[in-house]
């Protein structure tokens, strides 16, 4: 791929806390080189702004490599931008042109809210987990991995479900704002193993229950989710999530 | 989990739209199969029986309110829904592109059901009242092919019935295979089958009904 310079206006959503109105504001940024990351030209805006004396953006990364889930920006009307499978750190600049205008915004739910700039506040997704997604295991040495024979295609779908890495792309994008994808793939990961089995009649419960605590809306079977998640995360699992809490929910012994 | 957690439940909720969901689907098709004797062109006589049949039968009249509860139940639990979900995002994108990862038919399951839900409205006004004022007031047997083909005479009901059908179409496209995994039947092997069923039926159904009207508008049958 040929190597290109380009000059690009960004509209970036600035907020000063969760109080706080916050506005899109007009950037321009100069000779971006098409191999760069998405997040190295916001490097180099920050610098920018530091430079003008300005706050710089304030934006969600870690790794930078696609594994950690923290590059949360709804780019242009998409999660993670315009590319599939893939998550912001990972989107470079060869996927726009000289003079385009690039949109930023942070996930929008009722779930998520504003820390500021593009931060939110996804500690929701880890009340769902502490409410459920863990298995219990004895302390001591560990257990030999291939002492419990699993069938290879249980295996293969809870590792396609572990893949999940909890950035919130499939509530962003969701029109109804719910994390069916995000839950369905943590209750799957347990539920197909023997590891999980334990817990996991209790475990769909508490996890769905707390899902709807937290205000996330109520799946349409839209399939946004699946098409904008970074880790493939197929729509199977929001079945899975369903066949379990109706086989859960109906087997309990509470009137 | 009590019944009512379980129904209150995000997911209790998708399973009460799914189950009522599945049988207006299978009340349809009787519905739908009853309609399609007209097409007899035996003046009538044929559907008319059905039509008598089904409205003085006392196991139909008893399945009847089993009827109105499903379809009461799927509109005011989806109406709520609706709302619910689009306050699950109090502050909009500015820009957004849903086309690039969903159908818009899948989108505006809301939008459509309430289109039906109007179209219902008139379309019980105009065929099951009048039913039901003959049946009580005990005069006349009534005669509800004639009273199909006074309608559908007219541009604007025939025009209306097709919009209904049309809503009716996008509706059960995507209906009958959310439903399903909804209840959590989703398979590599039986899910393109179940899409292409519902795919099917709601070809047959919707054609069925929309050839009612245009049959009586363009006189195909007498
Ligand atoms: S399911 Fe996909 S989009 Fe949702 S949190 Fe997990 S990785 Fe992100
Ligand atoms: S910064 Fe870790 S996935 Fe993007």
């Amino acid at each position: 791929m040929e190597h290109y310079l380009m000059n690009l206006t960004l509209k970036v959503w600035r907020q000063k806390n969760n109080q706080a109105k916050g506005k899109l504001e007009t950037y321009q940024v100069k000779d971006i080189s098409s191999e760069m990351s998405f997040l190295e030209m916001f490097d180099v805006l920050n610098e920018q702004l530091i430079v003008e004396g300005k706050e710089p953006i304030a934006f969600d990364h870690d790794c930078r490599e696609g594994i950690c889930g923290m590059c949360s920006m709804y780019i242009n009307g998409q999660a993670h931008g315009p590319w599939q499978q893939n998550t912001t750190c990972q989107l470079h600049m060869r996927a726009f042109k000289d003079g385009d205008t690039i949109v930023v915004e942070p996930w929008r739910s009722g779930a998520f809210p504003v820390v500021k700039d593009l931060v939110v506040d996804r500690s929701s997704f880890d009340r769902i987990i502490q409410a459920g997604g863990f298995i219990s295991v004895n302390t001591g040495n560990a257990v030999d991995a291939n002492a419990m024979p699993i069938d290879k295609k249980d295996a293969d779908n809870a590792f396609m479900a572990a893949a999940c890495i909890g950035c919130g792309a499939c509530v962003a994008t969701c029109k109804n704002g719910s994390a069916m994808l995000f839950v369905g793939a943590k209750v799957s990961q347990l539920a197909l193993l023997p590891q999980g089995a334990p817990e996991r009649e209790s475990r769909v419960l508490n996890m769905v229950a707390q899902m709807d605590k937290e205000g996330f809306g109520n799946c349409t079977n839209t399939y946004a989710c699946e098409a904008e998640c970074p880790k493939g995360i197929s729509v199977a699992n929001i079945a899975r999530l369903n066949s379990e809490f109706l086989l859960a929910g109906l087997s309990t012994e509470e009137k | 989990m009590t019944w009512r957690h379980f129904f209150t439940s995000s997911i209790g909720k998708k399973f009460t739209m799914a189950f009522t969901g599945l049988f207006l689907i299978t009340f349809l098709i009787v519905h739908a199969s009853i309609n399609a004797c007209i097409f007899l062109n035996d003046g009538g006589a044929t559907f008319n029986a059905f039509a008598h049949f089904m409205s003085h039968n006392w196991i139909v009249r008893f399945l009847e309110l089993g009827l109105f509860g499903g379809l009461i139940v799927h509109i005011i639990q989806g109406l709520l829904l609706w709302k619910q979900n689009g306050s699950s995002r109090p502050v909009a994108y500015h820009v957004n592109q849903p086309s690039k990862n969903s159908k818009w038919y899948s989108r505006s399951m809301g939008i459509l059901g309430t289109l039906l839900l109007l179209f219902l409205i008139m379309h019980l006004n105009h065929f099951y009242i009048g039913t039901k004022i003959a049946l009580y007031s005990g005069d006349q047997p009534h005669n509800l092919y004639i009273e199909m083909q006074e309608l559908f005479s007219s541009n604007l009901i025939v025009g209306l019935y097709i919009a209904g059908v049309i809503a009716l179409f996008w509706h059960l496209y995507h209906g009958f295979q959310s439903a399903l995994q909804t209840l959590g039947i989703h398979h590599k092997r039986y899910t393109p089958i179940i899409k292409m069923a519902g795919t099917g039926y709601a070809v047959i159904i919707c054609t069925l009904f929309a050839l009612m009207p245009l049959a009586f508008y363009f006189h195909w049958i007498s």
